[in-house]
């Protein structure tokens, strides 16, 4: 703004967002906090200063073997993005590049598919998966939620594909560039930060995904959406051991959310806010 | 590139994804409706028959549908009144000119990443428990007797939850609308005199408008099918206080054993989230004439 802006305004304003900002934290920060709490300190009422223990991550992994959760989430959310990449890659690309009269109507088809409620089709899925053995598998869930996220990643790729301008494609071809070399050295170096913003919401999204996880699963191929809510059935108070599994479960997203603040307005509302 | 070339190269290219994506609606759509119109208990398998409209008349007599449909309905209207309302404040405030803006965006933005089982869990026990909870110590510290959320106002408590999640999607979405208004019209409003409150009603709101639309249609989308926030902490209860459709589909499903029910319920809910759809559909559709 051209305009100065008088400092006390700035104080007053950034006093303000600091409260509101820490208010919305707060629950994350507490859980952290309570994490490095030992039990009885947990719920001895109100502290933000924890003693520092680390024995309830020590229990956490020792009784639950917390390991084997985190990597199910990790083989999954990765899994089932790089899945949904290799088949929306080449989709994203054409329509981006060669669009036909009905690139939107299959555009937004795609989009209809992400409308429909998970739980309509619950029964079909659980019958097919018992039927086909993919119940508590990690393959099983892989596809399950590169399904659900192939319509995203398609508009995401395409709403980034569509920004390379035309006319670089043009200039090489007059340099006499064949396709193959166009792909190679003049549109993968542009197209590859798309890529990789959609990769990055691909994972949260999936890493977070709550329905099919804790439904098609049980032990072996449970990620760690399954794990936590298992701490729903009341055992007792261990809230600084729930704490930290909830700690742990969240933080790699946590902070791969933080640098994909911008990415995530484009990919969420379909391109339509950016 | 020869355009014949091209164009068959770019259906080969689709291919897979439409494909793919066709099966996956289809499929179990279709199952979902055939099942819908059976006799069809897991318990009882080799015993299937058809039932005609048995399923949606036991669906819709069952005094627990309708509690679920009205409590779907003030989960998703609340938690929008809640995002929407805050987002827009949120936004405004984060706007301005700060110290350490991007810190605190990522402070906002941080419960959005946060997944659904622990958001529920972290609420249920740290904050809103009735004996250790935070919001008990607070009741306590004024001496008032702390509130059993849960048990009390079991639907509103996940409205707070869900509310809590959904508000940085909300506030992100709104910001970036909002920091898109040009700069220079503001001031030229400032100079004609407009006031903080003129500006809002006849330059932000307009602006931000469409925005607001995608927000809620996208918000009505996801809250429409809450789940695991009911599972892990009223687990739709007490009774059926706390009971979305989605919620006594799954129980009608997983814990009934009754397939043709349950169907019956989806279909229900598909209608439900096609009515919303079709205006995301338009909204979104809009942007891809630009």
């Amino acid at each position: 703004m051209a305009r100065a802006v008088s400092t006390r305004r700035k104080i007053g304003f950034t006093v303000a967002a600091w409260v509101v900002a820490l208010l919305i934290f707060f629950p994350i920060l507490y859980t952290i906090i309570t994490s490095f709490k030992s039990e009885t300190e947990a719920i001895a009422g109100f502290s933000l200063v924890p003693s520092g223990t680390l024995e309830s991550y020590a229990e956490v992994q020792a009784q639950s073997n917390y390991f084997k959760f985190f990597l199910n989430s990790v083989i999954i959310a990765v899994g089932s993005t790089i899945l949904a990449l290799v088949v929306a890659v080449p989709a994203a690309w054409s329509m981006a590049f060669s669009p036909t009269k009905r690139t939107k109507d299959i555009l937004m088809w795609m989009l209809s598919t992400k409308m429909m409620p998970a739980v309509a089709v619950l029964v079909p899925i659980y019958l097919i998966f018992r039927d086909a053995n993919l119940l508590d598998t990690r393959i099983g869930l892989t596809v399950m939620l590169m399904l659900i996220n192939l319509p995203i990643v398609v508009w995401m790729l395409y709403t980034y594909f569509r920004e390379i301008p035309g006319e670089i494609l043009e200039a090489a071809r007059m340099d006499g560039a064949t396709l193959w070399g166009e792909i190679v050295y003049v549109l993968t170096p542009m197209a590859v930060p798309g890529i990789a913003s959609t990769m990055l919401l691909n994972i949260i999204l999936a890493w977070n995904e709550a329905f099919w996880t804790i439904r098609l699963t049980t032990t072996n191929a449970a990620p760690l959406t399954a794990f936590i809510a298992s701490f729903s059935s009341p055992q007792g108070l261990f809230w600084a051991k729930l704490s930290a599994a909830s700690t742990l479960a969240i933080a790699p997203i946590l902070i791969m959310g933080w640098f994909s603040q911008r990415q995530l307005v484009r990919g969420l509302t379909f391109g339509a806010v950016k | 590139m020869a355009t014949r070339q091209t164009s068959t190269l770019a259906r080969f290219m689709m291919a897979p994804s439409v494909i793919l994506l066709f099966i996956w609606m289809i499929v179990p759509l279709a199952m979902t409706l055939w099942f819908s119109f059976q006799n069809y208990n897991l318990l009882n398998p080799g015993n299937v028959s058809f039932a005609g409209l048995f399923n949606y008349k036991f669906f819709y007599t069952d005094p627990a549908f309708f509690q679920s449909i009205w409590n779907t309905l003030v989960l998703v209207v609340g938690v929008l009144l809640i995002t929407v309302v805050g987002g827009v404040a949120l936004a405004l405030l984060l706007d301005q000119p700060m110290f350490g803006q991007g810190i605190v965006r990522i402070l906002v933005i941080s419960p959005f990443f946060v997944m659904p089982p622990v958001a529920a869990l972290v609420w249920k026990n740290m904050i809103m428990h009735p004996g250790y909870g935070v919001f008990a110590d607070i009741a306590k510290f004024f001496g008032a007797q702390p509130v059993d959320w849960f048990a009390q106002y079991p639907l509103f408590s996940i409205i707070i939850i869900v509310a809590w999640q959904w508000l940085p999607f909300a506030t992100l979405i709104l910001l970036t609308a909002l920091q898109s208004l040009d700069g220079e019209q503001k001031e030229a409003a400032e100079m004609d005199g407009a006031g903080f409150v003129s500006r809002f009603i006849y330059l932000t709101i307009p602006h931000i408008s469409r925005a607001v639309t995608v927000v809620i249609l996208i918000q009505t989308i996801f809250l429409l099918g809450v789940y695991a926030e009911i599972l892990v902490t009223t687990n739709g209860g007490p009774g059926y206080a706390s009971t979305n459709l989605p919620f006594l589909i799954y129980r009608t499903a997983l814990l009934g054993y009754d397939v043709g029910g349950a169907s019956a319920g989806g279909i229900i809910a598909v209608i439900l989230a096609n009515i919303v759809a079709f205006f995301l559909m338009r909204a979104v559709g809009k942007n891809l004439d630009k």
